[in-house]
């Protein structure tokens, strides 16, 4: 990604503190500036709009105003709490207050002649003189809408408010209600009023799956980030954005090499792993993925190295078992505090949530390697397009801690053929290592290949290997058959060189 | 009965069948005629049993918070209950005695 430094004056902005829209937006909302924040029913308009408010006063001091017209200021309080938003703390300590424009249930209102919103604009400006607040979130226009009949009138009084805010030198933020997920920014025409800044926050069902994402469709005059960008909720925290595109390629790599687990395997490679680098290890169901990753961590905790492994394909039982089978013994490295295996089913959480859990347990337990086993099972709760954002988000995650990461995919079919991990991942690895079944003589055999090794020589054979109690053993390169690759061994007489 | 651009408040006068508070914001022509066709109408309908409260959101934006104004010129009737909001300047005498329950809703 190419920097560029503009020499003009930029308009300023006010980080908001919601993780990963202040790299989306460039900095956050544009000071002094109102932006609409428009969705439809369900797309976490309101905890974006608390957690602007939210954020301010936990990072800043920065006192703020909630108008509310629709939700009672008793339910905001109550649903945001487990979100970890202590609202009555901070309206005790003169940091946050509320406007309550709620509608009361079953009260009548009767239109009798011309009327404005002086009344709103009065109280705001009388609340923000109050504490003296610098953010302002309003939610939400449609529900003002609701309660007048002059949608015009309402329109108009609205852009007076907007105006009067930028006046008082207050950022601030309105949701409105959209009908439809690709339609119309917003009802009622209201983003004519604040049309400077917008943006979308969506809530799609892609394959029976729900995809929140938030775009920044309009920033007048000031740079930010295009397209849509995945976020989730996530209790004690709020929103997250997971900013793909806006990550840079910044992360340094070494020549720092680091052992395999496997004496062999660090042969072939031309003396072992870059120690910050990705490896992705490919093969068929039995093929022997489970045990490099084994090995891998193993190696690790044995030069005493902090070992994370994500599992979420067998359970802790399974896992420690295989690894005393092939001479690990896990529970001993787990008591040691050099290893620590953290098992989940992919289908307990969306793929965005297990990312956001993911990053959380590497900055605490703050690995010097990492293992997923197997990335593949993780394909089955996201869409294709969802899947391949998880990947380039964790590797880019794992890449900027400067750890060695090693991931599993499974293939599909027995014989060769590639995964979709694969190629979603490849691009993104150092190292790909191939584990394929070959049929010969009337039995199974295994062998192993380095494919890929980025920035060194490595060994091209296509290795048999065997394993046993105490592991994973190389032999001999198929020097007679050909084919392998492609899921059709064949063997070749001898003296013809296979190429 | 009281001059309807005075301020007096409710409990001085515990026997009003009728307590009625108008929200303005500053003295504006709709204020203005807001004021005068509440007290047209006061006379009218409820001469001797009805007490009004002006309350100009600009002194006291404070006010606003418990009748949750967000309109103005807005009446609200507090007695007789329930709480009834009539939003505007009253010049549509109709739907103003229909807001007050002082005439029914005709077809």
């Amino acid at each position: 990604m190419f920097t560029h430094v503009p020499n003009y004056p930029q308009i300023e902005k006010i980080e908001t503190g919601i993780t990963g829209f202040d790299l989306i937006s460039s900095g956050g909302l544009p000071k002094g500036r109102t932006t609409l924040v428009s969705g439809t029913a369900g797309s976490a308009k309101t905890v974006f709009a608390v957690q602007f408010l939210a954020e301010g006063i936990k990072r800043s001091g920065d006192a703020g105003i909630f108008v509310t017209f629709e939700e009672s200021p008793a339910d905001i309080r109550r649903n945001v709490k487990s979100l970890g938003w202590d609202l009555e703390v901070w309206e005790a300590e003169g940091k946050w207050l509320f406007v309550d424009a709620s509608p009361d249930p079953g009260q009548d209102q009767v239109e009798a002649g011309r009327y404005d919103l002086g009344a709103l604009l009065a109280r705001i400006e009388y609340a923000v003189a109050k504490i003296g607040a610098t953010r302002l979130s309003m939610d939400s226009l449609g529900a003002v809408f609701a309660q007048f009949r002059d949608a015009a009138l309402v329109r108009s009084e609205l852009f007076r408010i907007s105006a009067i805010l930028r006046q008082l030198k207050v950022t601030s933020l309105m949701t409105s209600e959209r009908t439809q997920e690709y339609g119309e920014i917003a009802r009622f025409g209201v983003e004519e009023f604040v049309a400077d800044n917008v943006v979308i926050l969506r809530n799609v069902l892609e394959d029976e799956k729900r995809r929140r994402t938030m775009e920044i469709l309009k920033y007048r005059g000031t740079s930010h980030q295009k397209g849509e960008f995945p976020f989730t909720i996530v209790s004690g925290r709020g929103v997250l954005a997971i900013p793909l595109s806006a990550m840079e390629l910044k992360q340094k790599s070494s020549n720092v090499r680091i052992t395999s687990g496997n004496k062999e395997l660090d042969a072939m490679c031309g003396g072992g792993f870059f120690r910050d680098s990705i490896i992705l290890v490919s093969g068929a169901t039995g093929t022997g993925k489970t045990l490099i990753t084994t090995e891998f961590l193993k190696g690790g905790a044995d030069k005493g190295e902090r070992c994370l492994l994500f599992a979420f394909e067998e359970s802790r039982e399974q896992l420690f078992r295989n690894a005393d089978g092939w001479g690990s013994n896990f529970e001993e490295l787990e008591e040691s505090g050099l290893l620590k295996v953290v098992c989940a089913y992919p289908e307990s959480a969306s793929l965005e949530d297990h990312l956001i859990e993911m990053k959380d347990i590497i900055e605490h337990f703050k690995p010097n390697r990492i293992a997923v086993d197997s990335f593949s099972a993780l394909e089955r709760v996201a869409t294709p397009k969802g899947f391949r954002e998880f990947v380039i988000s964790l590797t880019s995650f794992i890449k900027h801690q400067e750890v060695a990461g090693l991931f599993t995919a499974t293939t599909p079919s027995l014989m060769g053929g590639t995964s979709v991990t694969e190629s979603h991942i490849s691009t993104l690895t150092d190292s790909i290592i191939l584990l394929r079944y070959v049929e010969m003589n009337g039995s199974m055999r295994r062998c192993l290949t380095v494919l890929k090794m980025r920035g060194s020589l490595h060994d091209k054979d296509i290795l048999e290997f065997n394993i046993d109690g105490g592991g994973m053993h190389l032999g001999e390169p198929f020097r007679h058959v050909t084919g392998i690759l492609a899921g059709n061994p064949r063997e070749t007489p001898y003296g013809i060189p296979a190429i | 009965m009281n001059k309807t651009n005075t301020v007096v408040a409710a409990d001085e006068k515990p026997h009003a069948e009728w307590v009625l508070r108008l929200y303005i914001a500053g003295q504006t022509p709709k204020s203005l005629a807001a004021i005068s066709n509440l007290h047209r109408i006061c006379e009218e309908h409820l001469a001797g049993r009805y007490d009004v409260e002006v309350i100009d959101l600009l002194e006291r934006p404070q006010l606003a918070e418990g009748d949750k104004i967000i309109a103005v010129p807005t009446l609200v009737r507090k007695l007789p209950a329930p709480l009834r909001k009539i939003i505007g300047d009253l010049s549509d005498t109709e739907k103003a005695l229909v807001g007050l329950q002082l005439k029914p809703l005709l077809g």
